[in-house]
């Protein structure tokens, strides 16, 4: 095995760790702020590339409108949409359950996520639907010296990559962040400051959901867009949240990344793995560090 | 009181509805009730949401039917090895998920059904998408042949009862005690000197085991272990009967497993439109109607 095979399949791995990233991040976000796992997150993944294939090509034939949205406006438009659907959620459910148990959390959320799962599955078919507004400028491979690589995936994972940590900065280095810090910290304190904290988390909501549905519009052009894209895409990330430990926004990005490079690898080397090796790294850290590699105990 | 009438009608309904019902839809309900109960031990009575109780419900019924067909093991035998299976299953998964707390020992248990689930699909005697077909009823104790339809579903029956008051005598005992202290309040639980690690772990080896018990006897009535019974939606399933029927109530999960699976055998000829009404109905059990039936039951005639 060449090294060059393993370096194309870290990199393709590197591709699937972007989107782990995203969905990580996000779902760690939201878990600072509200205490709350949000298994609709792979939903909303779903939901993100779906709207970039409605919006390119059946606008027209489903709604009559003369219109197309390219992948560049969906970039926009996705996120916009799944951040308003969760502000909904949030604004409509999930706030009536924060006074519970943090599982009717989760519970609700996968109830929805059955929801949107089955919507799609009666429209679209369920192995997947190509979708063919991938930019002409972004066709074709670049060299890499060492290989050549599909131009888009390479765009992906460079767009992924600076939308995390431009994520991370604001979050750690701006004044929205530290108020943000400050509410995931003590919100009843953060609140007699006079900040409106009910507010943030709705926002904090709808942003973890619009990254969810910006991964899904990276994801659209690579993969074939189907009503159960998030589904087993969302129990990986929850291993990668699991092994990351939520404490870190920074350990959220990292870990996703690492991970997506680990079972790149594992696809050359040992391939009946390649779709469990991330669970099975799962349960070593369980063993050896329970409270996950950036985690603390709480 | 409540308890009391539900019993007797458990035990008449149950004689008497291979008379006037499709035994096999019976059986299956039966199957779904006994996972059901054996999911609210945990969940109802711990606290503990396990994410990934088809892994022992799918798990035990792969090798049960496996032994059967395979090795020739007698159905009683075969069922059994199914439940041990889950047994050691339920230790593994209950070792490494009680080392983290509340949302993530959810996502922990989720992630391990995948492996068990890939495993499945993967491994070359499970017949992968296809499941594992045609696996032999056989003889009960090399006497009763289990094809006749009434012999199997007394049998089963029988099975679903036994697995009930093992439930039933562990919610009422000492131990099922402290499992609902530890529930209600566990760092008091663990300053009286319990070893709260330990309970849990037994309560979710004991969850499992019957939840393998419940598969395992799927496998022999349908005579076929599916691969769908180990995916992450059937243990979302079982999180909305125990759900409908009444969290931490004795006959709820019973009655929430004949309720959803009534419904999704009902709707079926709806396609995926299935699971968007499964789903409005998780959303709307967890937003207003969280004591479910038995609960609400409870609160109008009083007792637990």
């Amino acid at each position: 095995m060449s090294m060059q095979v393993i370096l194309a399949q870290a990199l393709l791995g590197l591709n699937v760790g972007v989107f782990y990233a995203m969905l990580s991040l996000g779902l760690a976000v939201i878990f600072g702020l509200l205490n709350i796992i949000n298994f609709a997150h792979g939903a909303m993944y779903m939901l993100g590339a779906f709207v970039a294939l409605i919006g390119y090509s059946l606008l027209d034939d489903w709604f009559g409108i003369s219109l197309q949205i390219g992948f560049w406006a969906s970039l926009i438009v996705a996120p916009l949409f799944v951040g308003v659907l969760g502000i909904i959620i949030e604004r409509t459910m999930l706030k009536r359950l924060y006074e519970l148990d943090h599982i009717y959390g989760l519970l609700l959320t996968f109830g929805i996520t059955l929801i949107l799962q089955g919507l799609f599955s009666n429209y679209f078919n369920i192995s997947g639907t190509p979708y063919s507004g991938q930019p002409e400028s972004l066709s074709g491979v670049v060299n890499l010296g060492f290989m050549y690589f599909p131009t888009y995936r390479l765009f992906a994972i460079v767009f992924s990559i600076v939308v995390c940590f431009a994520t991370w900065f604001v979050i750690e280095h701006t004044r929205l962040g530290s108020r943000l810090r400050a509410g995931v910290e003590n919100s009843a304190l953060t609140q007699a400051f006079g900040l409106n904290v009910p507010l943030m988390i709705t926002l904090t909501f709808g942003f973890g959901c619009a990254l969810a549905g910006l991964a899904g519009v990276l994801a659209a052009p690579i993969y074939s867009v189907s009503p159960l894209m998030g589904a087993d895409l969302i129990i990986v990330v929850f291993a990668v949240v699991v092994i990351g430990g939520m404490g870190s926004i920074m350990g959220a990005i990292l870990t996703g990344l690492a991970l997506g490079l680990v079972e790149g690898i594992t696809k050359v080397v040992y391939p009946p793995a390649a779709n469990t090796v991330i669970f099975f790294l799962m349960v070593l850290v369980l063993l050896f560090r329970p409270a996950g590699l950036f985690g603390k105990e709480r | 009181m409540v308890n009391r009438v539900l019993w007797i009608i458990m035990l008449v309904a149950g004689l008497t509805a291979p008379f006037f019902a499709y035994p096999v839809f019976v059986m299956d309900l039966l199957c779904f009730a006994l996972f059901a109960c054996a999911f609210n031990l945990l969940l109802g009575y711990v606290g503990l949401l396990s994410f990934g109780h088809a892994a022992f419900f799918g798990g035990a019924a792969y090798i049960t039917g496996y032994v059967i067909k395979a090795w020739g093991f007698p159905p009683l035998l075969g069922i059994a090895a199914g439940a041990l299976f889950a047994m050691v299953l339920g230790a593994v998964f209950g070792f490494l998920a009680i080392r983290r707390q509340g949302i993530y020992f959810a996502m922990i248990t989720l992630a391990l059904a995948q492996i068990i689930y890939f495993m499945i699909l993967q491994l070359p005697f499970t017949g992968g998408e296809n499941g594992l077909q045609g696996i032999p009823r056989g003889k009960l104790l090399g006497l009763v042949d289990l094809n006749q339809s009434l012999a199997m579903y007394y049998f089963v029956f029988a099975i679903f009862l036994v697995g009930f008051c093992i439930i039933y005598r562990t919610i009422n005992s000492p131990f099922g005690e402290v499992l609902q202290a530890i529930h209600e309040n566990e760092s008091r639980a663990l300053s009286l000197g319990y070893d709260v690690d330990r309970f849990k772990l037994q309560a979710f080896v004991i969850s499992a085991t019957l939840a393998g018990l419940a598969g395992a006897t799927k496998a022999v009535v349908f005579q076929f272990a599916a691969l769908t019974t180990a995916h992450w939606q059937t243990s979302g399933e079982v999180i909305l009967m125990t759900l409908v029927g009444g969290l931490g109530t004795v006959f709820g999960p019973v009655i929430g497993a004949i309720t959803v699976a009534s419904l999704s055998h009902e709707l079926s000829a709806f396609g995926s439109w299935v699971q968007v009404i499964l789903g409005a109905i998780f959303v709307v059990c967890v937003l207003v109607f969280r004591r479910g039936i038995i609960g609400e039951l409870h609160r109008l005639f009083g007792g637990r």
